[in-house]
């Protein structure tokens, strides 16, 4: 029996010995495939590292992108709908807060879009007054029109949010970038009343058209589309053109009115047999029913509790 | 003929999964490295030899396939050697869960690693070490976790393709 074992061990052995031999020609060939595989492997990477951007790999890779390409676009598209599916499961609580935020910027964005028509308005007249301050000359300090007299009181009067701590004192011009607005009755220390020209009681002296005939601007009391202007011609020999522009004859030191702002545009003649003098009708170039920002002509290098814009359009 | 159409076929698809629907459910930008999976899968089946040559041409479609755009011949290189080296574990015997588990485990390491090594090299990426030690343990991770799924697809098609061979 023991003889027998030991036989049968010996076979055993030599059974796997020889199944070890078969596993060792099998190494030895897979090992050199494995050797030539990395070959393969170290060529490409010294190819294509070497080529850069005209690796002769490239060819490679746009064959191969041709044909995954299509494929890889379809596999998306048939599973798109289903990467939405994890964005159904929400909580309500987490809706209920995105549509809050959503809501309150809705509110923010509407507010901000009705206001910036507003704020590209306030820009053009900014730009429009230091352009007149530089045309025409003048040390303006801006100011904004708060609030306008009311019809009743039959006195065209507004008030303007500079006082004297902008260095506004009575009797000086007021104007904005498209022509005379009026002069200033009185001042307080941050407002101060403006008289418009189309007030009744407003006299301007004008110079018309090239002639440069004098005349005096009443106006008559009316505000909005019908606000116009009566001009009295000095000299009535002299007929106005229609369409000859109108401009400030001035006053003695400048108060209250200085020269050379435009007023209005002549529209009609009218003369009588029993007046001596002509007079002409005159649209105001201003529009005295959407007064905003206006400009108080100042000497020039007054302090002020704002900036003034100088006469060559620099703001000090 | 048909053996290895089947074998380019399930690399094929498992690239375009990988490519496609996985970026969807990745974490940080780490995705199951599906391919490899597939190598893995056929050298438990079939053997060092086979599953190195598959590495090869595995590797070198991940390199050309859009949207790759290193070096190519990286992946070639890494899968190459992973399919080897997860032969030379196969046994006649199926093997079992764990050994499946932990040869995957190991190969994920050593192909991710020896893609992020010839990037140095290559000076590739730009990454940081302490960066790429961490995506190299996240797809370790990622490709357990997938071990389940494909792995007994994998190797069961394998095995049905097995060319019939006198066993010893």
């Amino acid at each position: 029996m023991a003889g027998l074992n030991g036989f049968d061990k010996r076979v055993r052995h030599e059974r796997r010995w020889r199944t070890g031999d078969r596993l060792d020609d099998r190494n030895r060939p897979s090992r050199a495939l494995l050797v030539a595989l990395l070959l393969g492997c170290l060529t490409l990477i010294t190819l294509d590292y070497r080529g850069g951007s005209d690796s002769p790999v490239e060819p490679a890779r746009r064959a191969v992108g041709e044909v995954l390409g299509p494929v890889e676009a379809g596999v998306t598209t048939a599973v798109r709908p289903f990467t939405a599916v994890p964005d159904w499961v929400r909580s309500r609580s987490e809706l209920r807060n995105d549509l809050a935020a959503l809501q309150a910027e809705n509110s923010r964005l509407r507010g901000e879009a009705a206001t910036s028509s507003y704020d590209r308005n306030r820009l053009e007249e900014f730009d429009g007054l230091t352009a007149a301050a530089e045309a025409l000359g003048y040390a303006l300090v801006p100011a904004r029109v708060v609030g306008l007299g009311p019809s009743q009181s039959f006195s065209r009067t507004a008030t303007i949010d500079a006082g004297t701590d902008a260095g506004i004192r009575p009797d000086m011009t007021v104007m904005n970038n498209d022509g005379l607005v009026g002069r200033v009755l009185r001042v307080t220390r941050s407002t101060a009343t403006v008289l418009l020209v189309v007030d009744g009681e407003s006299v301007v002296g004008g110079r018309v058209g090239e002639s440069m005939d004098l005349g005096f601007l009443h106006g008559r009391g009316i505000l909005g589309e019908e606000g116009r202007l009566d001009l009295e011609l000095v000299d009535d020999s002299v007929v106005p053109n229609k369409d000859d522009t109108v401009v400030t004859w001035g006053s003695e030191s400048g108060a209250p009115y200085v020269t050379g702002i435009p007023v209005g545009r002549v529209t009609s003649v009218f003369s009588s047999v029993r007046e001596t003098t002509q007079h002409a009708v005159i649209d105001p170039y201003v529009d005295f029913g959407s007064l905003d920002l206006v400009g108080v002509v100042v000497p020039s290098g007054t302090t002020s509790d704002r900036a003034v814009v100088e006469a060559d359009g620099s703001l000090q | 003929m048909f053996r290895a159409l089947a074998a380019a076929l399930a690399v094929g698809l498992a690239l375009v999964l990988q490519v496609s629907v996985f970026p969807h459910l990745a974490w940080q930008g780490i995705v199951p490295n599906l391919c490899l999976l597939v190598v893995v899968g056929a050298a438990l089946t079939r053997g060092p030899q086979f599953a190195a040559v598959l590495g090869f041409t595995a590797g070198v479609l991940l390199d050309l396939a859009p949207p790759a755009d290193h070096v190519a011949g990286r992946w070639a290189l890494a899968l190459v050697v992973v399919g080897y080296v997860a032969g030379r574990v196969r046994q006649d015997v199926r093997p079992t869960a764990t050994a499946v588990v932990v040869t995957v485990a190991a190969s994920s390491f050593v192909g991710t690693s020896i893609f992020a090594l010839s990037g140095l090299l290559l000076r590739d990426p730009v990454l940081s070490v302490p960066d790429l030690l961490q995506v190299i343990l996240v797809a370790v991770l990622w490709d357990i976790l997938l071990t389940p799924f494909v792995l007994p697809l994998v190797m069961r098609m394998f095995h049905r393709l097995q060319p019939a061979r006198a066993t010893a």
